[in-house]
């Protein structure tokens, strides 16, 4: 499902002298479907870095990414919007919304994007929020105003809303307490349990243990700070 | 025609006929010059239906000029901007016939201005703002355009007591809102914005913001924003390109262009605002 090949980055810093930093150099990884890897590295090692150039965020110098077919290591942005609409989820560490809109309509909006009827959006978007444990009285409000803990689980919902082939997941079950951990790593195993081809990063050792078949360490593919 | 019928076969396409149709905008060579100055130089891309495109840049990189370059409020020196029309097929805008020209600027394109009196009338109500464009295409029937303008303001989230009202009794934000409804009343498929949250307080502009996110979603709009806010177009533009000196100096997914620029101005911009 998600296979990346010969894999190269460097950041050019044009305006600190033309600094040249090298951030990835021969990255390979292949996940299969119902195959979740979790990547793991010193802070800094480029577990991020790689998961932002899977989701099309950073670009790529050279190598290949393929997800579902489509090398987003070349694509237009077009497909990789496409993309990122059907196939590939994200789940990251911060939220970002506009201002203002009702939390449920932040989770429903995956769904919207697809064409779902809103009414079915709705009710699937309050069905994981109930389960998430957020609580029906801050359905309404903007996650804006919620404590760390919440949005990451508002993040989360918006995540596992859309049955995504893949996903990739950047410390889900960092700032839950220990119910909502569980109702995560469950919604995890379900994702795996249809297919789901997924990426990881857990700094909760316990948690990475419970759902990822294998281990991947990225120091492996960024030569200057391995080589160190 | 009424601007509801119009919304109705909006709305009803599918997501599949939708991602698989040609561009709506095909921009070629695009180049205009004021004298020995370039406005803007050589800018090509495509605009997908549905797909929302943002220009940063700074004031006086032309991304006015490109705009006003599309839209065809300003004859370009050279280039091509090829709409797809429905019925017609793909058609050159540049050489179009002027009569042409200001019949789509009245039906399948919009122009939301950054001033809002720029795009109203201001010494007319609101409900007449909103009528004056569906009577522009033929609506004659008073009833069914003043409940299509009551629908309309009712979405941009204007009191239907207001409708009487002329748009100098209205705040900055709700006159954008109302030059969003006389714009989308007549169901555009291509939405030019210059500015859109300009010159608005900023809790204004988030709600400005949803509201145009929501409309590009719901009608499968497609739409060329014009901004220097980088918040803006992280949140409401899929692609954005950036202009300096008149050209376009990189180009790309949103997200992509503001986390990982490549060109120095690129990341100068970026790292020059406080948070996107």
């Amino acid at each position: 499902m998600i296979e990346i090949r010969d894999l190269h980055k460097s950041f050019t810093l044009w305006n600190q002298g033309g600094a040249v930093i090298p951030v990835m150099a021969g990255a390979h990884l292949t996940v299969a479907p119902g195959e979740c890897v979790a990547l793991v590295g010193a802070s800094g090692a480029g577990k991020s870095t790689l998961m932002r150039m899977i989701y099309g965020n950073y670009l790529a110098q050279s190598g290949s990414i393929r997800v579902g077919g489509l090398d987003v290591a070349r694509a237009e942005p077009r497909q990789i919007l496409a993309l990122r609409r059907e196939v590939l989820g994200y789940v990251s560490q911060f939220l970002r919304v506009v201002p203002r809109v009702p939390t449920v309509d932040v989770v429903a909006e995956p769904l919207l994007a697809l064409g779902a009827d809103p009414a079915d959006a709705r009710a699937r978007a309050q069905a994981l929020l109930a389960r998430l444990a957020i609580p029906e009285r801050l359905w309404a409000l903007s996650p804006t105003t919620f404590s760390g803990g919440e949005q990451q689980r508002v993040n989360i919902a918006r995540g596992f809303v859309h049955p995504y082939p893949a996903l990739l997941l950047d410390e889900p079950t960092a700032s839950l307490d220990a119910a909502n951990r569980d109702t995560v790593l469950r919604l995890i195993e379900e994702a795996k349990a249809r297919g789901a081809a997924i990426v990881g990063i857990f700094h909760d050792e316990a948690a990475r243990d419970r759902v990822a078949d294998r281990v991947v360490d990225v120091t492996g593919f960024t030569p200057q700070r391995g080589a160190r | 025609m009424s601007g509801e019928r119009i919304f109705a076969e909006n709305s009803g396409r599918s997501f599949d006929e939708r991602s698989r149709a040609a561009p709506l905008l095909q921009v070629r060579g695009l180049t205009r010059r004021y004298g020995a100055r370039l406005g803007c130089g050589d800018v090509a891309f495509d605009l997908w239906p549905g797909e929302v495109m943002g220009i940063v840049g700074e004031s006086g990189s032309g991304k006015s000029t490109l705009l006003n370059c599309l839209a065809g409020h300003l004859a370009p020196d050279a280039g091509q901007v090829i709409f797809a029309t429905r019925d017609r097929g793909p058609v050159d805008t540049v050489t179009m016939s002027e009569p042409e020209r200001r019949m789509l600027g009245r039906t399948d394109w919009a122009f939301v201005h950054q001033n809002p009196r720029d795009g109203l009338r201001m010494a007319v109500s609101a409900g007449g703002n909103v009528g004056e464009r569906l009577m522009a295409v033929g609506a004659r029937n008073y009833g069914a355009i003043r409940a299509s303008a009551l629908d309309w303001l009712g979405r941009v989230e204007i009191a239907a007591d207001r409708i009487d009202d002329r748009p100098l009794a209205f705040s900055g934000g709700m006159q954008q809102r109302l030059q969003i409804a006389r714009n989308l009343v007549t169901g555009p498929r291509l939405v030019f914005m210059d500015e859109p949250t300009g010159g608005l307080d900023v809790s204004v502009q988030a709600r400005l913001l949803d509201l145009l996110r929501g409309l590009v979603r719901r009608m499968g709009l497609s739409a060329i924003i014009v901004t220097h806010d980088l918040a803006v177009v992280r949140l409401l533009a899929d692609r954005l390109m950036v202009m300096k000196g008149g050209q376009v100096v990189e180009s790309g997914l949103t997200d992509q262009v503001l986390d990982d620029p490549q060109h120095a101005y690129t990341q100068l911009l970026v790292s020059s605002v406080l948070q996107v």
